[in-house]
């Protein structure tokens, strides 16, 4: 956590982390595989902007590197490869939608007014009810929701993939503001690690379509009891 | 000398998963992997013995040698070497000659992040270490490639990983709590968290806390988060479901050991552990209801485990020495127990051609050896004495025995019983149900699947009748290095 920002950084902070967490939002607003991931792909940007920007009010200078590297896997090479998985797939959109998009949006909008709640119980214990740090554990826990939200309402393998990368982004998101100091290496560690899940899932979904001949999660049910 | 053998457990798998790729021959690359497999259990035997009571540190503070992980790495590497020598067997069967290489690579590097997994020092390091050890077993539960095997990958993949990103979150927060005690920068080890936790925020502690409970829980495969386990285990080849199940979920138990054992630093009360022992009455239960309505013979071993692991969380839950060193022996029990189970289990399932326990009977005629050893196995597995784990249950149940936790002893006591007649019935069923067909010709099995089951059988029975004195002191001076004190 920075010690006291100036007010113009503290509104930069802010400022980034609802759009972020506004990104999120228009995922769950759409049924389009493609929205979705442009919507990751600007979400990743806003995150590296907040850490350059956090960086720099906070004296941070590794979190320059940190925002560059997020820049280029999150926003860059991820989308990539899952918009190769998308081009190879037959499918464009969600087709059996459980919940419709207005729907999970008021689901979600509900997810963030708890995420506030506790946001403020928990920053209270700090005493630090009248900052950033509200705001940046409300769009961490309410992230967290909304990826659980996508997991549990949409089926493409896709949007599996990038309900998951929306849980992680929220949990990085969290960190550049509430922990800037958290040691280098896990933060590289963590990034690279990424890289390698989506990889792991490209394979995945390319061994599902030859060897399941489906990519959502509604056809399997051969597993039970 | 304990680096060393450190370097030489870890070393081997690692190698030996870039040699079967490099040689691109079946043979060679089970024999490499066989070979790292002795290499680690030759390493791993020792460092109980060598491990003080002050945990050793290696490279910079990253590597931790305590007398918690010395033991769980025995169980690992234990269930690596049984493992590696019945994959010699059992994957001869399969027919998949060509793949097998890829196979025995990708095996020694689950063996690898297994044993790594424990190792850890930096919290956030091991959290990377439990997520390679999902990443890398999701291609060996894919591995026969049949549209149940996909289904249960995807699962298990999907359903890890989203139970792990929240201990990374908890994680996180346990760090961002340490910030306002020792300031915006540390490196976060379990040593220091725990030395900093008296003074951390006991409200920010405890919701870390549940967080990565629930996360990690996951992956150990406690009830409710318990979904992918029986997939998993019953749809991967049977060395790697006694991998998954003798060796990696102790791996990520030990991450909630240690977390615990922070929270009892910090004095947090009761509740950190009431939310173990929830949990793991919880998966008694589930393990209970599913085992005896159970139709498929690896499932049956995959509930078996969420109950086995549902009594480990029971140990370390109820805490105290008494409840602790019956964890930790649990979890060497099991280890031993599952892979027996679930070795058994896939000799029986090729022999026969089928997973169903209906289409199953008269195994003894058929396999009078290997058969004996599964039925004893069964017996013990369902904690009927005189094997290890009617020892570690009983230990248990007598820590449970305080005011506030003897709700759960006896649950656990009537959900055991439950289990016994379930899975013994099950195995009544496979021996002794009246065939038409008389004449049953004895099945060949092959020596390298007999005799790890022989093995993993023979440690069962004698520390089910023998507990040597220094072992019992070494597994309850974890309680104290761990401060897992009484409640």
């Amino acid at each position: 956590m920075i010690q006291t920002p100036t007010p113009l950084a503290s509104s930069l902070f802010s400022l980034l982390t609802i759009a972020s967490l506004l990104v999120a939002v228009v995922m769950l607003g759409s049924h389009w595989l493609k929205n979705y991931l442009y919507a990751f792909a600007a979400e990743s940007w806003v995150i590296a902007a907040l850490s350059a920007a956090v960086g720099f009010y906070g004296h941070y200078p590794e979190l320059y590197l940190i925002a560059a590297l997020t820049l280029l896997f999150r926003g860059l090479v991820l989308p990539y490869l899952i918009w190769r998985i998308i081009r190879r797939l037959a499918v464009d959109r969600e087709i059996h939608v459980i919940l419709q998009p207005g729907m999970s949006m008021v689901v979600g909008a509900l997810f963030v007014m708890f995420a506030f709640a506790v946001a403020v119980r928990v920053a209270g214990e700090f005493h630090l009810e009248l900052t950033v740090a509200v705001l940046a554990l409300t769009v961490m826990l309410s992230m967290k929701l909304i990826g659980f939200l996508m997991l549990a309402v949409r089926h493409e393998a896709i949007s599996q993939i990038l309900g998951l990368l929306v849980l992680e982004n929220g949990i990085f998101l969290g960190t550049q503001i509430l922990v800037p100091g958290m040691p280098l290496l896990i933060e590289l560690v963590i990034l690279f690690d990424l890289l390698v899940i989506v990889a792991c899932f490209g394979v995945l979904v390319r061994y599902l379509v030859t060897h399941a001949g489906t990519t959502s999660s509604l056809q399997l049910k051969r597993l039970v009891g | 000398m304990t680096g060393n053998l450190l370097l030489a457990l870890t070393l081997a798998p690692l190698l030996a998963a870039i040699g079967c790729l490099a040689v691109r021959r079946a043979r060679l690359a089970e024999a490499i992997n066989l070979l790292a497999g002795v290499v680690s259990l030759a390493a791993a035997l020792p460092l109980p013995f060598l491990a003080g009571a002050k945990p050793e540190l290696f490279l910079d503070d990253y590597v931790i040698l305590d007398r918690a992980a010395a033991w769980v790495i025995l169980c690992t590497a234990i269930v690596y070497f049984l493992a590696s020598t019945y994959a010699v067997g059992y994957m001869r069967l399969l027919k998949e000659e060509e793949r097998l290489p890829r196979f025995y690579a990708l095996f020694a590097a689950f063996g690898f992040t297994t044993l790594v997994g424990p190792l850890m020092n930096s919290v956030g390091i091991y959290w990377i270490a439990i997520e390679l050890t999902t990443l890398v077993s999701t291609f060996l539960v894919a591995f026969e490639r049949e549209a149940e095997s996909m289904e249960a990958a995807w699962k298990y993949i999907m359903v890890v990983s989203a139970g792990i990103s929240l201990a990374l979150l908890g994680t996180v927060l346990f760090y961002w709590a340490g910030t306002f005690v020792l300031g915006p920068s540390y490196q976060m080890t379990w040593g220091v968290l725990a030395a900093a936790a008296p003074r951390m925020n006991p409200v920010v502690l405890t919701l870390a806390f549940l967080l990565v409970l629930i996360g990690y829980g996951t992956k150990v495969g406690l009830a409710p988060m318990h979904s992918w386990l029986p997939d998993a285990h019953s749809e991967s080849p049977a060395p790697v479901s006694a991998m998954l199940s003798g060796a990696l979920l102790n791996t990520a138990m030990v991450g909630i050991v240690r977390f615990l054992g922070v929270t009892g630093a910090a004095g947090l009360g009761p509740l950190p552990q009431l939310a173990l022992v929830v949990f793991g009455v919880l998966s008694l239960a589930i393990g209970a209801l599913f085992i005896v309505r159970q139709q498929g013979i690896k499932r049956l071993m995959a509930y078996s485990s969420i109950e086995h692991m549902g009594v480990v969380a029971l140990g370390f839950g109820f805490g105290g020495p008494l409840g602790v060193a019956g964890a930790l022996y649990h979890m060497l029990n099991h280890s031993l127990n599952k892979s027996l189970m679930f070795f058994g289990a896939g000799t029986v399932m090729r022999a026969y051609g089928t997973k169903e326990i209906r289409q199953i009977d008269g195994v003894l005629r058929r396999f009078p050896a290997q058969g004996a050893l599964w039925l004893a196995g069964a017996v013990a597995i369902t904690g009927a004495p005189p094997f290890g784990l009617f020892l570690s249950e009983f230990t248990i149940m007598r820590a449970g025995m305080t005011p506030s936790f003897s709700w759960a002893v006896y649950a656990m006591a009537v959900l055991l019983i439950v289990i016994f007649i379930g899975f013994i019935n099950h195995f009544r069923a496979m021996y002794y149900r009246p065939t038409a067909e008389e004449v049953v010709e004895e099945s060949r099995a092959s020596a390298w699947c007999a005799v790890p089951m022989a093995l993993a059988f023979v440690p069962l029975l004698v520390f089910g009748l023998w507990w040597p004195a220094g072992m019992w002191d070494y597994l309850t001076s974890v309680t104290q290095s761990l401060s897992l004190g009484v409640p």
